[in-house]
This record gives C-alpha cells, structure tokens and sequence, in this order.
C-alpha cells in the first residue's frame, strides 16, 4: 500500500507499546484538579489582588485599633485637662516625622510641651479641652465604623427582603411595592434627615435611622433585579418541578445566587455611611457632643486649622484610608465574584 | 394504540401571553394530542413554535389560559392541596434545555441530585440519601466522586446527565424532556439519547421528548409530531413520518436536515415552505389559518383544509 | 491551487487564575484560494479559539498567541501591529459570528451598519455607500434591501439577522472569510438558507471560507476540505471526500458514528463518543483522546503521535497508522459508508482483507 512506503523511515517502538489497552469507560469521565466551591474560588482570586488584600489588611488595623487603641494609651476620651489643652502630637522616637510635640505660633516653632510643662507624651496630640487625641480618635472610629456597619446591615436586611419579596411574588404585589418605593425616593432625604433629628434626640440611633429611612431602596432594587432574573433560570424552575416550597427556593436557590451581589453592594454601603455620617456631623447635624466620631473631630479640627494642622489631617488620614480600603475591598470582591470570568 | 392506558391527555390547551399594550403571543393555540403510558412522543418544531410553553404548561410551571391537560385522569391544572400537589410532582418530572442554566452553581452535584431525595423525604438516613445519589451517579454514567463537585468542573453532555439524575431521583412516571440535547455537541447528542432511551426501557418510563429538529428525535420517539405557530400540523408514528411526510412543513423540516454524506449533500434538494403568515416565526398567529387535524390513515393526522384532503386522496388513488 | 493563509504551529494560551490553559497547542494547516476549509471539533477543542487567533481577537489579558505564525499574503498577521491589524480585519479577513443578535450594535441601523466598514476600508460615504449597501443586501438575499436599510436588529428575524452579518462582512470583498458556527443558533431550515446562501456567495466572489462547526452534516454540505481538531490540536486532514469514506483516526470514526441518518433502525443505539473531552489546564500526556478510544494502544497513553501522510491530501495523527500497529477494524458505521461509495478505494479494499493498516 502507498501509505506503508511513506511510512517506511517511521521511527521504531518496541512492539509491546502497541497492545491494545482495555477500554475503560470511566477513564473519560474524570474531572483533574481539585473541587472548589464558590467561596473557595473567590478567595482564591481575591488573594491574588493586592490591592484589595492590603485594603482587607488595613480595615482588619483600623477595625482592631478602633476596639483597643484607647487601652494602649490608657487615657479616657473624655476626661478634659484645660491645662494640657492644644498639645501637638509627640511620639518618643519619630520626632522627625513631625511627632515632635512643635507647632508654629505667629513665625517660629514653639514646643508646646516645655511651654505647659507636660511631662507625659501623646501620641496624637490633644483637643482644646485637653483631651487625648488618639483615644478621641479611636473612640469616632469606632462609632463611625459602628454607624456604618450598623446602617449597611439595616439596608441590607430590609433592601433584601422588601426587594426578594417584590420580586418572588411579582404581578401586582410587585407593583405596589415598586411605586411605593418611589415614592420614597422621591423625597430628599436630607429633608428627611433634617426632620428626624429635630424629632428624635441627636445621637447614634437617630442617624441610624435617618440614614436607613430611605437607604435600603438601593439595595431592595438590585436584590429584585437579581432575583427577578433568577426565578425564570432552570434551576429554580426545575426546583419547583420537584415541589420545592417557597422558603426552599429563597434560601436555597434565590439567596445563595444573589449572595455575592448583596455583598459587594454591602461593602460599597459601609464606606458610603461612614461618609454621610461625617458630613452630617461636620454641618453640625449629627453627634452631640461630647460623644467623638471621625465627622465631629473634622468639624473641631478644621476650625484651628491654620495653628494646629493635626486636628484636622488626623482624623481626615483615617476617614480617607477607611473609605479608600473599603472600596477598593469592594472592588476586589466584584472581580472575585465576577461570573464572566468563572467556567 | 386504543387499548393502551392513556397517561396524558392534552385537550385545546391554549397558553397566551400577555405582553403588555393589550398585546397577546398566542405561544400555544389550541392543542390537543394524548401520550400513552410508556410511549415516548416526539415534539418537534422550530424556536417559537410553543414546544417549550407546551412543557411546561403539561408540567404546571405555567397556568393554562384554556384547555386542559389530564394526567392519570386528574387535571394538572386544577387546584391542589400541598400534599397532592407534591404526590403530583413525583410522578412527573422534567429535563431541561441549557445545561448551564440548570444547574444551581451553588451546590454540589450531589445536593442537586438530592434535592427531590430531601424535598419528599424519600430517604430516611443520610447514609441511604448519599447511596441512593451515587446510585443515581452510576445510573447516569458517572462516579460517586462527582458528588461533591460543583457543577461549574462538568461538560455540558455531563451536565445535562446530572438533570436526568436529578429527575429520575424521585422515581417519577413521566418525564417532559425540554429540548436536552439541542445545546450539546452533536457528538454528545449520542450519549444523551442513548442514556434516556436505555432508562425509558429498564424503569418503563413515559416520555414527552422536545426537540427542534428531526435528526435526532427518532431514536428515542415511538410517536411524532410536529408544531407550528402554537399548533400541531402532522402527528404520527416514528417511521411513518420519516417514510411518508404529508404537510409541507414537514417536509421542509425533513428536507433541510444536513447530513454527514457528502455525496448525499451535494444532490440534497430542499423543499420550501411558504409560511402562511408571512411573518418571521415567532409573531404570533393573528387568525387560525392552521387548519384543524384530521386522520389520513391509521394513527396519522395532518392539518388539513377540505381541499387539501381531498386532493390528498386523490393523488394516492 | 495557490495558498492564501496558512497557518504553523499555532500556540494560544489563556492565563487564567487556576493556571495556564493550552486552548490551542501547535495547530497548523494552509487555506487556498477559493476553497472551503471547515474545521470540526466538539466545544473546547479549541476551534474558535484558532479562528480568533487568525483574526487576532484573543483577549489580551488573559490569552495570548504564545507561538507559530499566520502567513497571509507574505505577512505574519501575529507580527503585525494593532493598528496594521485594524487594517486586515473587516478588509482581507472578515468574521461571522455564532450569534447574529450579539454580533450586532442594537442601537445602530442595519445602513449604518454596513456603512461603517464602507467607511473605514474603502472610503465610500453618501450615496455611494447606500448603492454598495442595497447591492450587498440584495446579495445575501433580503427582500425588500431599501425598506431594511433604516430598521433596527431587532425588527429582523434571527435568520434575516444572520443575512446581515454577512453583508457586513462581505462590505469589503475579503479574501478570506471566517465564519465561526455561523448556523449552530439558527433553526435547521434557516441554517439550510444560510448555507446556500454562503455557497452562493463564494462562487460570485471566490472568497476562501474557513467554516468552524461541530455539525458534520454542515461539513459534508460545506466543506472542500475539512480538518479534525480535538484537545487544541488537528488530529486528521483532508479533502471532504477523505474525511467522510476513508476517514483513519478514531475520533472523527466517533464523530462520524454518533451522526445520525436516516437509513439508521431507529430501535438501535447511536454509537456514542463515551466521556468528555480531556481539561486543557491538565493536558494529558501521550494522545488526548486515548482515555476516550477504543482502539488506544499503550504507546497512546505515553507518546504523542506524529501526522501520518496518507494521500498528499490526506493525513492523520494516530499511532494506528504506525507500521508497527496492529489491524484493527473501524466502526461498522464507517465501514458501510466507505463500501458504499468507495468500493475502490485502497481504504475499502484494505477493510475488505480483514483490516485497516
């Protein structure tokens, strides 16, 4: 035959490498690599952004400095001492970065500790009332971060089931609830602030409140939009074939899919609240004093801006370092969840 | 045929569609066909003809807006306590087209074949659920290593394997397979055939087979028929259809068939059919120009004017 | 017959974040003028893949052409520079798509459409433009091309919208058309129009097609030569004719087995390629079908084998054609189709000595 003659300078095997192998049928059906469940998947690709790591790094420093950053310097965040009111921040040791208790009066430097004669250091510096700075600003770190937190899971918690249940049950109860909702949003909610706080007591439940009044309506449209798009996939409707009940597809097939969406919107919520509440305390509608949070301290520190700079770049350093890391966690967690790169 | 158990009875389902502005897609109009116990039908029509609505109006995933549909004499539709309700979901089940979208990528192959296992508590440990899933597995063609694996590491031909486990898992009469192999590859199309009609014969199982073409249909359908625009044009044994095409949409269905014959390929003629609506399928039917069915011989109907038949029988005297 | 693209050694690789997946590993075939070349293979074999690498789409990141050439009309297209790129696409290589609705812009006109690429490669604006667009309308066969010029996609059925892709791509007169599973969405009929109407179009203008599709009923309608591709490689080349009634490696015997005819009885099993096609981020050692054949020999499972000439036309990579390998007997779907239409072939004489060598 023709073939064999072109054939004829192939290369020579042992013959025993040409056996017929017996077939196994399975041997076609196997799956390489490791099993990775969604979670597991999604770590994996958030781990290989830095930046969102570093963010994810920062947020954990902050969140623990929030909790214990008081205790490290042992001073009470509202005990006043007039007579140690106005000291610069001075860190034993960093005196070149600036820590080192000097602020400029008129021309010159002044060390404001030999002028009080305070022996003792702070590390932040303290306010006019002689306050310690670093437990001032840990103490409003730890209240913004609580207002927001506590603001997003608000949202979350009505947003997700006013947004899945208009959504599941759709038709009429759908359009009731959606032009309901806009009716929400229709009204300013500075407007509606404003009205809360005159109200209610200035304090952390009223702008909780205030900011969840119409906040969760973000996030009740994206779960809907979610979920209406996943109540026609095959999979809930071959749940539903199997008779699976109503709670069965909310939680098993609906929630689940839609999981990663509400959380990246979560981590989008939080910084945006932690905003809000700065700003609102910052135009002198939020805290009361003397309770501390990173807006209020802004408000105290922009007005001594020009002789001590710290109170106000402090606290600002914080707010910024917050609202950068959460968004760029956010940012990490879409790309992580993404499912146009997943197959 | 007559003395067969009828196990579904599907009598002028009509399933409109209101799509806003007070305008209506008639997806299914008026369609009526039984399918016997442990017959697989065959229904064939192209994207828009009401094949899919056809399923799921049968399997209650959609209310009927007139007809009915009886199964084991019962109407499918009529409203039922949750007890009945999920003796009625045992019985019949269904596959779906897209093996990607079926699939919750959230659980594990082995919850979602659990799923009807858990649903009807049809296992009374955790070890006689996990058995009954590898069974399950190895009925379908696969390992019992897959079960903890998301479905998202799988081929579509073992996706779709993983839906007709899931089905058979609650032991159902009937099942309505919604176009299962119109997304694969057509050298996967073979094992998924194979596999429904080996299962169809060891648990004798009933079948409404959708599908969108004619080419693979007849290795798993005793019975066919073909739809268009909401109604059914010609219904008729497997092979008779093939041998014997009556309505020119047939035809047309038979004829565009490519085949793997490139000698055949290159003297193929097609037959064209003028679409009595002129519209791109789809649109709805705005005036019944289908006309109704009617028997031409045994166990083979076609939609016919009174001409038409006439001019029918003319021809084969 | 003169070559117009051809291929060698063509290396793509997607980085992706579980690892590097080998979606093309060393592809290499010629394109000669005129001619249809379809290239068959089940999804993920890389098929696409290839057709985008010709076209230079391959997302950068995550994929990349790691190595090999495309030479066309004594260039590398991989060499060539974004914006020389540009130039080739849409002017000497055009692309049809899968999906007509995606392929094209829903906020656009169909006229805009086509006179975009007018445009751009031949400077055509006006009325110029308008008579090109209502001649390349009329000649992928819409009714009534003046009324259509100003609706939207989505007035249009799927198979009309296809017709427009086509236009678009014909705008230009390329050289080389590349159509990637331009019917797998359309209804079988609709395909049927397509297909003609593709034919219909390289007699006019003879422009060479490369046909990617998993369908070989299309192939056999299609196809002037066809070549098999599985796991990233080609595994047998051929004319049509060669692939379909003397065809030597086992999977397209697979491929060709599980189609289904007419002539089959229904009450038998369709001969099923068992399995899954093997993971590309884990290429398998030796032959990537193995695990799935039914002939494999151990020396599959360790080396990979090389092309194996037949005829000048016609080759195939599967140790079988070893002169060392023993006899075996193909499928008996393959063997029907060979003693039918070839008796003569040496393929057929060979089956009918008890063997294939």
């Amino acid at each position: 035959m023709a073939e064999q003659n072109s054939n004829a300078k192939a290369e020579q095997f042992d013959s025993s490498l040409f056996q017929p192998v017996e077939f196994n049928e399975q041997a076609g059906e196997r799956i390489a690599g490791k099993s990775l469940n969604f979670w597991q998947d999604a770590w994996t690709r958030l781990r290989k952004n830095k930046a969102a790591i570093l963010s994810l790094v920062i947020i954990v420093i902050i969140a623990l400095l929030s909790l214990f950053g008081p205790m490290l310097s042992g001073r009470d965040a509202y005990t006043q001492t007039i007579t140690q009111a106005k000291l610069p921040p001075k860190i034993t040791g960093l005196e070149w970065a600036g820590f080192d208790g000097m602020a400029t009066l008129g021309e010159k430097p002044i060390d404001f500790y030999e002028t009080k004669q305070v022996k003792d250091t702070f590390w932040f510096g303290t306010d006019h009332l002689g306050r310690d700075l670093w437990s001032r600003i840990w103490e409003g770190t730890r209240i913004s971060l609580f207002i927001g937190l506590v603001a997003a899971i608000i949202d979350v918690l009505v947003g997700v089931t006013y947004g899945g249940i208009s959504a599941y049950y759709g038709g009429r109860v759908d359009n009731i609830m959606q032009r309901i909702a806009e009716i929400l949003t229709g009204i300013p909610n500075l407007i509606l602030i404003i009205l809360f706080i005159l109200i209610l007591e200035p304090g952390i439940t009223t702008i909780i409140l205030a900011m969840t009044i119409t906040g969760w309506i973000g996030m009740s449209r994206l779960v809907r939009g979610q979920i209406l798009k996943l109540k026609n996939q095959e999979f809930v409707l071959a749940a539903r074939t199997l008779g699976a009940s109503s709670a069965r597809l909310v939680f098993k097939h609906l929630i689940p899919n839609t999981l990663g969406t509400i959380i990246i919107s979560l981590m989008f919520t939080i910084p945006g609240a932690i905003f809000f509440e700065a700003f609102l305390s910052f135009i002198g509608l939020g805290l009361a004093p003397p309770q501390p949070s990173l807006g209020t301290l802004i408000n105290e520190g922009y007005k001594e801006l020009k002789t001590f700079p710290y109170l106000l770049v402090i606290p600002s350093t914080i707010l910024v370092l917050v609202m950068i890391s959460f968004n760029m966690l956010a940012d990490g967690l879409r790309d992580a969840f993404d499912p146009r790169l997943r197959r | 045929m007559e003395n067969r158990n009828k196990l579904l009875e599907v009598k002028n389902l009509k399933q409109h569609f209101n799509i806003g502005r007070g305008r209506v897609v008639k997806a299914v109009d008026g369609l009526s066909f039984d399918i016997y116990e442990g017959e697989v039908l065959g229904l064939v029509g192209e994207s828009g003809c009401g094949k899919s609505t056809t399923g799921r109006s049968i399997i209650g995933l959609y209310d009927a807006t007139d007809g009915e549909v009886l199964f084991k004499g019962e109407n499918v539709h009529d409203k039922k306590s949750r007890k009945e309700k999920l003796k009625f979901n045992r019985s019949m089940q269904m596959i779906f087209q897209d093996p990607y979208a079926s699939l919750n990528p959230r659980m594990t192959v082995g919850d979602i074949i659990a799923e009807g296992i858990d649903i009807h508590g049809l296992a009374k440990s955790k070890d006689e659920r996990n058995n009954r899933v590898y069974d399950l597995l190895e009925t379908v063609g696969l390992t019992k290593e897959h079960a903890s694996r998301y479905p998202h590491e799988f081929s579509g031909g073992q996706r779709q394997r993983i839906g007709i486990a899931r089905a058979l898992a609650v032991e159902p009469d009937f099942i309505i397979a919604d176009e299962p192999i119109s997304a694969l590859d057509v050298s996967i199309q073979a094992q998924v055939v194979n596999l429904m009609k080996q299962l169809q014969r060891d648990r004798s199982l009933t079948y409404l087979f959708i599908a969108h073409d004619l080419s693979m249909v007849k290795y798993i359908s005793d019975r066919i028929g073909v739809m268009y625009q909401g109604h059914l044009v010609e219904l008729c044994d497997a092979d008779r259809l093939y041998e014997n095409p009556v309505h020119a949409y047939t035809k047309s269905l038979l004829s565009a068939i490519p085949l793997p014959d490139p000698e055949h390929e290159r003297t193929r003629k097609r037959i064209i059919y003028d679409r009595p609506t002129g519209g791109a399928v789809g649109k709805s039917s705005e005036d019944s120009s289908i006309p109704p069915l009617r028997e031409i011989e045994p166990g083979h109907y076609v939609s016919m004017t009174d001409a038409e038949l006439e001019a029918y029988q003319a021809q084969l005297v | 017959m003169e070559t117009i693209l051809s291929v060698r050694d063509l290396t793509v690789a997607f980085h992706t974040y579980a690892g590097t997946v080998q979606a093309v590993r060393g592809v290499s075939f010629d394109l000669k003028k005129g001619e249809t070349l379809a290239i068959v293979g089940e999804s993920g074999s890389g098929k696409s893949v290839t057709s985008k690498a010709i076209m230079r789409l391959i997302p950068n990141p995550p994929g990349e052409i790691t190595k090999g050439e495309i030479m066309f009309e004594g260039r590398d297209l991989v060499k060539l520079s974004d914006k020389e790129m540009q130039k080739v696409r849409g002017r000497d290589i055009a692309m049809i798509f899968q999906d007509p609705m995606t392929s094209l812009n829903p906020t656009m006109t169909i006229f805009k459409q086509i006179a975009e690429g007018l445009k751009r490669h031949q400077g055509l604006t006006g009325d110029a433009a308008k008579k090109r667009t209502l001649e390349l309308l009329t000649l992928v066969g819409i009714p009534n091309p003046e009324a259509r010029l100003k609706q939207y996609p989505h007035q249009l059925s799927g198979g009309m919208r296809q017709r427009i892709v086509i236009a678009i791509a014909l705008a230009c007169n390329p050289k080389v058309l590349i159509a990637d599973e331009p019917t797998t969405a359309l209804d079988v009929t609709i395909q049927a129009q397509i297909l003609e109407l593709l034919k219909d179009i390289q007699q006019k203008t003879g422009t060479a097609i490369i046909f990617i599709t998993h369908d070989l009923g299309v192939v056999a309608n299609m196809a002037d030569r066809v070549a098999v591709m599985y796991a990233g490689k080609l595994i047998e080349k051929g004319t049509v004719d060669e692939i379909f009634y003397e065809p030597r490696h086992p999977y397209t015997w697979g491929l060709l087995g599980s189609m289904p005819r007419p002539s089959d009885d229904r009450s038998q099993d369709l001969p099923a390629i068992p399995g899954t096609p093997p993971n590309l981020l884990h290429p398998p050692v030796g032959d990537a079908f193995a695990p799935r054949n039914q002939y494999a020999m151990k020396i599959d499972f360790e080396k990979e084998p090389p092309f194996f000439p037949i005829t000048d036309t016609h080759e195939a990579a599967t140790w079988l054609l070893h002169p060392q390998a023993p006899y075996v007997e193909p499928p008996a779907a393959i063997r029907d189709l060979a003693l039918k239409y070839r008796p003569d072939s040496t393929f057929a004489k060979s089956l009918l000595k008890g063997g294939l060598k």
